[in-house]
């Protein structure tokens, strides 16, 4: 027999890690919201059978929420880190091959076994990361990734299997005919689109199509995805992630903003931001993409978006540099007489760092290497934002309001959980 | 946004900073002076003595006096280690009614109870309709003098 694969997903993750510190949360109607407060992005199960979507805007369902009591909390980002750290080291304990997906999610790769001790090894894995760590997880178990996932799913819905859930090896085709193509992993929103209108609707359906068919509509990925589905596995456990092909750093405003000093500044420590992961990576760019955009909500106020692409001629992982072209973009694009909600900025065009060639017309760039490394160290050091660019401004009043949001149990002195 | 007075904020907790103290190998009364490096043997890490289990291992702080009898003070830090079994006669972090407590559980001939470590505090018998749940095993005070 193969290899197969399992899927660890944290449950509701965000809204598990505000309960295991605020335990009075349980079975209450919970949700996490965006950088912002601007949507929904983690509901407890209470949360979902109110009828609250995912990504649903906030003041959409301010009404609800109210009528509910439900509990909100802003987005914590430095405790899901620290809780999403502390559950994939127990999991590496357990496990010698383990790749880390996504905040609350890990593969994993095993032997061969009898669907039995597969059960058994994912209650150890769902027991063991529930006791020492607090968070409820889910496991299942396929011959591939994509069916992992799909196990996984099925974990996670039907409460009967207890939070684990072994796909058999023959016989599953009913389980994927009751999963629409569309949340199988992998398939995005345009290629189900593309997917209904050749008349495939199930993961089933998917699974069955036709190989020319899905080359042609899907591309080589399509294709890879209905073979997973099959059984044969295409996508190894790959321990590293891919390169990356661009780095994005953008977020909402608290309030809209309408001047430009005040978007100058919110751009100007979105570059930082971006620049520090590129350098982080090694990576240098050779383009930069600014974009703005009004409130797409507030169909009643003047909407304006755009955006713009700047290449340079030399590729570049100053932040110094990075910012002087983003803001020069963002004269470009700016308006006046629109209240913006949100800037961004995105990076592609990466390359190695060594690539740079000296150019014959261009100065030797501001903000050179060894200031770049400095000012990274000091922030691992001390926190980011402890030095910055002065373009980022100081008072930030763009900057997140997050009214709602929980301490940072695990990461300040200053904010422990109290008992009494 | 750092001259304001949250410039406090920058006192970050490091988890992989260690404070690191000589050890000496042998008494002080080891006779014959040798060169300092032969005594020195490795460096004590207080996490080493504390943390067990780190990625199980949680901080929390004191309010209140109930268990002042354990040695345990208002604003003391506790560090509990939620890979442990509680058993009987351990410190706990127990969560009655949602509120998370610190307590000394009595696990005897089927009686579970929560016991203060101060008389001002009754006992808190725990039967099948008490909603309580053991959060985590406390193994270490941090008491500032």
């Amino acid at each position: 027999m193969a290899p197969l694969f399992a899927l660890l997903d944290c449950n509701n993750f965000y809204v598990s890690c505000e309960r295991l510190f605020n335990p009075g949360l349980a079975g209450l109607p919970v949700v996490v919201l965006s950088n912002n407060d601007g949507c929904i992005i983690a509901r407890s199960n209470e949360a979902k059978a109110l009828g609250i979507k995912m990504g649903e805007p906030f003041f959409r369902c301010r009404d609800l929420i109210a009528a509910h009591q439900v509990q909100v909390f802003s987005s914590n980002y430095p405790l899901y880190g620290d809780l999403s750290q502390r559950v994939m080291e127990v999991l590496g304990q357990l496990e010698p091959e383990v790749e880390v997906y996504s905040i609350d999610e890990a593969f994993i790769r095993l032997p061969a076994a009898m669907p039995e001790a597969l059960l058994a090894n994912g209650r150890h894995l769902r027991a063991t990361v529930k006791r020492q760590v607090g968070i409820p997880v889910s496991v299942g178990f396929g011959p591939t990734k994509t069916l992992a996932k799909i196990a996984n799913r099925i974990a996670k819905q039907q409460p009967e299997h207890g939070g684990v859930f072994v796909l058999p090896e023959q016989g599953h085709d009913a389980l994927l005919a009751a999963i629409e193509v569309g949340d199988v992993w992998g398939i995005g929103r345009r290629q189900s689109q593309k997917l209904r209108l050749g008349g495939i609707r199930t993961a089933l359906d998917l699974k069955n199509a036709n190989d020319t068919w899905l080359r042609k509509h899907l591309t080589v990925t399509g294709l890879r995805t209905s073979t997973e589905l099959r059984g044969v596995s295409c996508l190894p456990l790959t321990d590293s992630p891919p390169a990356k092909q661009s780095i994005t750093s953008s977020r909402s405003f608290g309030q809209p903003v309408t001047d430009l000093a005040g978007l100058h500044e919110a751009l100007a420590s979105y570059v930082a931001i971006a620049a520090a992961k590129l350098r982080a990576e090694r990576l240098t760019a050779g383009c930069v993409q600014v974009y703005l955009t009004t409130n797409r909500f507030r169909a009643r106020e003047p909407q304006y978006a755009n955006s713009t692409t700047v290449s340079l001629a030399l590729p570049t992982a100053s932040t110094l540099e990075l910012i002087r072209h983003a803001v020069a973009a963002l004269g470009q694009l700016y308006r006046s007489g629109f209240a913006y909600q949100k800037v961004g900025v995105t990076l592609m065009d990466l390359g190695a760092a060594s690539r740079g060639q000296p150019h014959l017309f261009c100065p030797p760039p501001k903000g050179g290497e060894a200031l770049m490394t400095a000012l990274d160290k000091v922030n691992t050091r001390w926190g980011r934002d402890t030095l910055h660019s002065g373009a980022e401004g100081f008072l930030r009043p763009w900057k997140n309001k997050q009214t709602m949001k929980s301490p940072s149990y695990t990461t300040s002195w200053h904010e422990l959980p109290v008992v009494g | 946004m750092k001259l304001s007075p949250t410039i406090a904020a920058v006192y970050g907790f490091d988890r992989r900073t260690e404070l690191k103290r000589p050890l000496f190998a042998c008494g002080v009364s080891a006779g014959f002076p040798s060169p300092a490096e032969d005594y020195i043997k490795g460096r004590l890490d207080l996490n080493e003595l504390m943390v067990q289990h780190p990625a199980a291992t949680f901080f929390v702080r004191v309010a209140g006096d109930s268990m002042l009898g354990a040695g345990i003070h208002h604003d003391d830090i506790l560090v509990v280690d939620r890979s442990l079994e509680p058993g009987h006669n351990k410190v706990v972090i127990a969560v009655v009614n949602g509120e998370m407590t610190v307590k000394r559980l009595f696990q005897q001939n089927g009686v579970v109870r929560l016991l203060a470590e101060n008389p001002d505090y009754p006992p808190l018998e725990l039967t099948e309709e008490t909603a309580c749940e053991i959060w985590g095993v406390v193994t270490f005070v941090v008491h500032s003098l």
